[in-house]
This record gives structure tokens, C-alpha cells and sequence, in this order.
């Protein structure tokens, strides 16, 4: 008999999305492997020493995890937003790392702008080998002086002949202390949206300096960090599309990450609801184990019960968005259900586990930290009502 | 170099726990558990892909082909194979019942005279059955040169002959065989540099595994378009004949559980003799 390394969790029938072909269920398969034999054996290792090691960047591009939802042309394995949602969905179920993932996953938002709106020749330099795993990619939008606020951005990018000369600093860029490049947004033109653009500024760049490593309430395996540019002269090719175009590259990149948001909240429960599950069938009190008390079922079909509306709506959203629909309410009603069913469901899976929950050992005392992310980052909930309320008409 | 890679499935060996026997102890049942690729077929398909590729320009040099014999749906482990690079399948219509090792043998025999590989390369036993029969059993009918447990191929010739290091529990042995000759693998043919086949750089290493390779969307994607010829029993001219006869199963004692702390050495030997009859 085949033992495989893992962690012994039985991964059964996981709910899927009513969206899924034969495609997604082999997809979903492959993944589960890669997950649970090279990423949950070192889970907690990784989460504690606050960084997974950079070769499994190539491993995920060697087996075209990086490269789902790319086209080929530009070095991508094909397939859609809906492949990229349900590899994430067992990456974190199987592999139980979220910080891992989400730190691999960088590209995901970094790369898009690239793809819509980029040259051949930056398509080829950066594109290419990120989806290779051999170069890291980040996407620098908040500043340290404000966050929500994309239009009010202040780092200043000065035209001087075939250069820009860029000045100031970002804050909360994930993968930002081992990218190799930032996709930057940077102020080319006067005050509010119509004066932004996206610059690629690579790493070696005299005065891009890493000013910090950011120490987080969760996602702790994936590296967090504040970037400054100091006079930073970056060659005018490096612009994306063009001058003063870059709000609308960044507002067609906010519903995708949305809605990948929102998944990533879908398997973060039923992660946390998987584990809780199994728990309280082992664990006794009173004579019996946990799930022998009525009113460990009644929890239990409760977190099963939020998860399965928020997965249905962000299954909604998502082929809504597929066929063309991209109403940004929509993505936003999605991460908000999914971002408070997570939280829910991860502070319930604490609650059962009673004081092991509290313990640094247990996957779901981590999952209740990495949870606390979802209702801030990619646009807070309050932003999301804003966007609700615009679409809604009051 | 043509390879030719017999592959079936079987429950989920990692929930193997949860196979049943039927209430009339006549058959094992496995509702409700997924199928997979039976374990050692897929360490016998990487070596197959490994030895008819360029790993470094990933490019295929050669063909693998893929025979399943089952219901029509085995056609999807044939297609997870094809996913991960093979060439083509052939799916053999049959009811597992039906089937034992040499029943196996039979098929495999007249497929194997049919495509006339260079090398057939098998599991060397099934994760469900255990019995570790059918490979020797081919090369019996073949008349051909078997090979068990291969831990480390070598060729230069593109697969004429091969050099062959077989694991055994007293150590290794080297042998020589000239194609076309039949192989099964032991899990060490899954080392980084356990396969040279002349054309992949010999410094070449492939990523320590524990199984094949990971099928990529890409790959998945292709295995849908690529042929699965659909033959039986009787297309191949194959009059089964049956060996084996299955009389009742029952499933082991369930385990206890429960831990016992003895004072001395004297009463666990004793326990060891009387209660577990290890010794």
C-alpha cells in the first residue's frame, strides 16, 4: 500500500461550484496532490518562519499552476478566472498554508495589466517568466498616507527623456521584500484619477530601497513589505498602455481580484469547517465526543449553511463575470458575504476547538487570523458598500 | 521507442479504510470512494514518459500508449494518463468481475502482439488485489524477458537493449535484456536520476516525487482530444479463461485502540507471545 505524505485529513467530497466541468474536477485533483504532498508537510513550518522557500515558485510554474488563467501566447496554461478560483480553493484545503498561497499567488494581481494593457516586449521580460516561477511579481497601489483613496495617490513619477524619476513609497505589497518587480502606480499627470499610470519598476533600480518586512496579524508565511523610491529612474518603456490611463487598469483588475478574494474566503471555511468537523468527532467531554451534543450539530449546520449561500454567490459572480458581466456591485455583494461568512465560520471552528483553538498548533487558531484580512484588503467592506450603493443607485 | 503501459484503477487507496464487504461476504464494495490511478501503475507511466522524452527541451521522442480493461467510464484513467503526456489509449470493455490476473495477461498478451512494442511496462502489483501476478504471467506468454522491480534503466540504443539494476531485499542486481522484454518498477524508479535513455542530458534530474508527474490545465485540456481506440474481449480474439475463484471475504478485526502500560520486559515477551503472537 501507497502512503503518501500529508497530513491525514480525508480530503472527501468537497463541495464544488455548480459552474465546474470534468476539466475542474481533473484540475481540482492534480492540485490536491501537489498541495498535500509539497506544501502541507512544511504548513506550519513555513507559517512560523514566516516565509516558504522561493524554489517553489518553479515547481508551481514547472507544473503550470502559475500559468492558469494566462493565455499561451504569453507562456500561460489557457483556461479562465474559474480554473484560477478552484486550483486556490485546494491549494489552501490541501495544503493548509493560506500565507503560502496567497504569497505564490502575488502574480495574480500584479500580472493583469501586463497581460490588458502591456507591450510584446514587456509581455516577454515579465509576463513570461513569472508564470515560469523563475522571476516574483508585485503589485504596489496604498501608500503609506492612504489606502482606499487609489485617486488621491501621491508617489510622483517625473518624465526626464527616456526616463521617469519616481519619488515616494508604498505600503502593504505583497511579495514585496523578494520581487523582482513592482507593477506601480505612480501620479504622471495633475490631482484625481485622470493623472495616474502604471509603471513597471524593477528592483535593481537605484533608490528602490525594501524599507521594511511587515509583521502581520495572519497570512504570516507570505512576506508583506513598505517599498520607497528615491529618485528611482525608470525607463519610459516600462510604462503600461498609456500616460494617464493606469485608474482604469487598475479598476478593471479590482472585480477579478474580488472575486478571487471572495473564493479564497470560500476555502478558507471550508477548511476551517473540515477541520472543525473532524474535531469534534474525536474529541470527548462529558463521556461522549463534541459532535454527540445537539448543540455542536446545530453549529456545525450552521457554518455549513453560510458557506454554502456565500459559495453559491460567488459562483454567480463569477460566471456572471465570465460572460461578460462586469457590474462591480456584483463582486462586491460576493466578497462582503464571503469575507463575514469567513469570519464567522473561523471564529465558530476556534469556539468548538475550546482552549486548543487558542493554540498556536492548531490549523484553525491560524485560519481566524488570516480570516481578519478579507474584510480589508482588495477594497474594505465599507468601500464595497460604497460601490454597492453607487451601482444601486442611492 | 514504443512503450506500452497497462493502467486501472482502484478505490482510493488513502481511504482504504472505507472499503465494506457486501452483507453475503462475496464482494469488497467501495461506494462512495473515489477512483484513482492504482499507485504503482502511475510509477511504471512516469517511467515510461521519462524514458521516451527529452526532458530538457520537453519535447516526447517517443510514444507511450495507455491499455485499460474495465467498464466504459475506466476510460477516465486513461485519459489521466494521457493528460500527463502519453500518446494514445486503448480501453479493453470488460466487467471487473469477470477479470483475475491471468484473465489480465490474456488481453495484455494479444494487444502486446498487436502493437508490437518495444517494452511493456506495468504496475508490479494493484493497490486493491495485491497480487502481483499479472506482469510475470505476461512475459510468460510473450515468451519475452521480464524484469520486476526495476529501481534504474538504462539505455543507449533508443530501447533495443536496456541495463536494468532490479531492487531486492539483499541488495541489487544488473542484468542485460534485449527488447522487446516486460518491466515492472519499484518505487526507487521514481529517484531524480533513475532513468537514462541517451537522449535527456545525463546530468538531467527530474524533482523528487512519489508519484508521476503533475498534469497540467494544459495537459488536461489536450487528453480530451486524443484517440482512445475502444475494443473487447472478443475483438482481441481473447476467450478468457479464469483461474481464480474468490470464495468470501470479511473484513479485518477493527482496531481496539486502546494502549496498555506494563511494569516489566517478562510481561510484555509474554504478551507479545500469548496475546499478540508476534514472537
Amino acid at each position: 500500500m501507497v502512503r503518501r505524505p500529508g497530513r491525514g485529513t480525508v480530503l472527501g467530497a468537497m463541495a464544488t461550484y455548480l459552474f465546474e466541468t470534468d476539466a475542474h474536477a481533473e484540475l481540482r485533483q492534480q492540485i490536491r496532490r501537489f498541495a498535500a504532498s509539497e506544501i502541507a508537510p512544511h504548513a506550519h513550518a513555513w507559517e512560523e518562519a514566516e516565509s516558504f522557500p522561493r524554489e517553489l515558485y518553479a515547481r508551481a510554474g514547472e507544473i503550470g499552476l502559475l500559468g492558469l488563467g494566462y493565455p499561451e501566447e504569453v507562456g500561460g496554461h489557457g483556461g479562465d478566472l474559474s480554473h484560477v478560483i478552484v486550483a486556490a480553493e485546494e491549494m489552501v484545503v490541501a495544503g493548509t498554508s493560506v500565507g503560502t498561497c496567497v504569497g505564490l499567488g502575488s502574480h495574480g494581481i500584479a500580472l493583469p495589466p501586463i497581460v490588458r494593457f502591456g507591450s510584446d516586449a514587456q509581455k516577454e521580460r515579465f509576463v513570461r517568466p513569472v508564470l515560469e516561477g523563475t522571476k516574483i511579481a508585485a503589485l504596489g497601489i496604498t501608500e503609506p498616507g492612504g489606502g482606499s483613496d487609489v485617486a488621491g495617490l501621491r508617489t510622483r513619477a517625473v518624465r526626464d527623456g527616456d526616463h521617469y524619476v519616481v519619488d515616494g513609497a508604498k505600503t502593504f505589497i505583497t511579495s514585496g521584500t523578494r520581487c523582482d518587480f513592482v507593477v506601480t502606480a505612480v501620479r504622471t499627470g495633475g490631482e484625481g484619477h485622470g493623472g495616474i499610470s502604471l509603471l513597471i519598476i524593477e528592483r535593481d533600480t537605484p533608490g528602490f530601497h525594501v524599507s521594511k518586512k511587515l509583521a502581520k496579524t495572519g497570512w504570516w508565511a507570505s512576506d508583506t513589505a513598505e517599498l520607497t523610491f528615491e529618485g528611482c529612474r525608470v525607463p519610459a518603456v516600462n510604462l503600461i498602455g498609456l500616460e494617464n490611463a493606469g485608474f482604469l487598469a487598475i479598476m478593471a483588475n479590482f472585480v477579478s481580484e474580488r472575486l478571487m478574494l471572495a473564493a479564497q474566503c470560500v476555502a478558507i471555511a471550508e477548511l476551517a469547517y473540515r477541520e472543525t468537523r473532524r474535531y469534534v468527532r474525536e474529541r470527548e467531554a462529558f463521556g461522549r465526543p463534541l459532535a454527540g451534543f445537539q448543540v455542536t450539530r446545530h453549529k456545525l449546520a450552521d457554518m455549513a449553511t453560510r458557506l454554502a449561500a456565500a459559495r453559491a454567490l460567488t459562483g454567480e459572480a463569477l460566471q456572471r463575470y465570465l460572460d461578460g458581466d462586469e457590474r462591480p456591485s456584483l463582486a462586491a455583494m460576493a466578497k462582503n458575504t464571503a469575507t463575514d461568512m469567513c469570519s464567522y465560520v473561523c471564529d465558530e471552528a476556534v469556539q468548538l476547538h475550546g482552549g486548543y483553538g487558542y493554540m498556536r498548533e492548531m490549523i484553525v487558531e491560524r485560519l481566524y487570523r488570516d480570516a481578519r484580512l478579507y474584510p480589508i484588503g482588495g477594497g474594505t467592506r465599507e468601500i464595497m458598500n460604497e460601490i454597492i450603493a453607487k451601482t444601486e443607485g442611492f | 521507442m514504443k512503450i506500452l503501459v497497462p493502467v486501472k484503477r482502484v478505490a482510493d487507496p488513502d481511504n482504504a479504510n472505507k472499503v465494506k464487504v457486501s452483507d453475503d461476504g462475496s464482494r469488497v464494495t467501495s461506494d462512495g470512494l473515489e477512483w484513482k490511478m492504482n499507485p504503482f501503475d502511475e510509477w511504471s507511466l512516469e517511467a515510461a514518459l521519462r524514458l521516451t522524452e527529452d526532458a530538457g527541451a520537453k519535447k516526447r521522442v517517443g510514444e507511450v500508449v495507455l491499455v485499460s480493461i474495465g467498464p466504459k467510464d475506466e476510460v477516465q484513467t486513461i485519459r489521466q494518463g494521457l493528460a500527463m503526456g502519453d500518446e494514445r489509449g486503448i480501453l479493453v470493455e470488460a466487467e471487473d468481475d469477470d477479470l483475475d490476473s491471468h484473465v489480465v495477461a490474456q488481453v495484455l498478451e494479444a494487444i502486446a502482439k498487436k502493437e508490437e512494442p518495444d517494452v511493456v511496462f506495468l504496475g508490479k502489483q494493484s493497490a486493491d488485489g495485491d497480487s502481483n501476478v499479472a506482469g510475470t504471467k505476461l512475459a510468460d506468454f510473450l515468451d519475452w524477458p521480464l524484469v520486476n522491480y526495476a529501481m534504474h534503466i538504462a539505455t543507449d540504443d533508443e530501447g533495443k537493449t536496456f541495463t536494468v539494476k532490479r531492487e531486492l531485499d539483499v541488495g541489487q542486481q544488473t542484468l542485460k535484456v534485449t527488447a522487446p522484454c516486460v518491466f515492472t518498477a519499484s518505487d526507487r524508479i521514481l529517484q531524480p536520476q533513475a532513468i537514462k535513455n541517451g537522449v535527456t542530458a545525463d546530468d538531467f534530474a527530474y524533482p523528487e516525487s512519489d508519484g508521476g508527474r503533475y498534469a497540467s490545465l494544459k495537459g488536461i485540456m489536450q487528453a480530451k482530444k486524443k484517440p482512445v481506440e475502444e475494443t473487447t474481449l472478443e475483438g482481441l480474439g481473447v476467450t478468457p479463461t479464469r483461474v481464480n475463484a474468490y470464495g468470501s471475504f470479511t473484513l479485518p478485526a477493527a482496531r481496539t485502540g486502546s494502549t496498555v502500560f506494563l511494569e516489566t520486559v517478562e510481561e510484555l515477551v509474554e504478551k507479545l507471545q500469548t496475546e499478540a503472537k508476534v514472537l
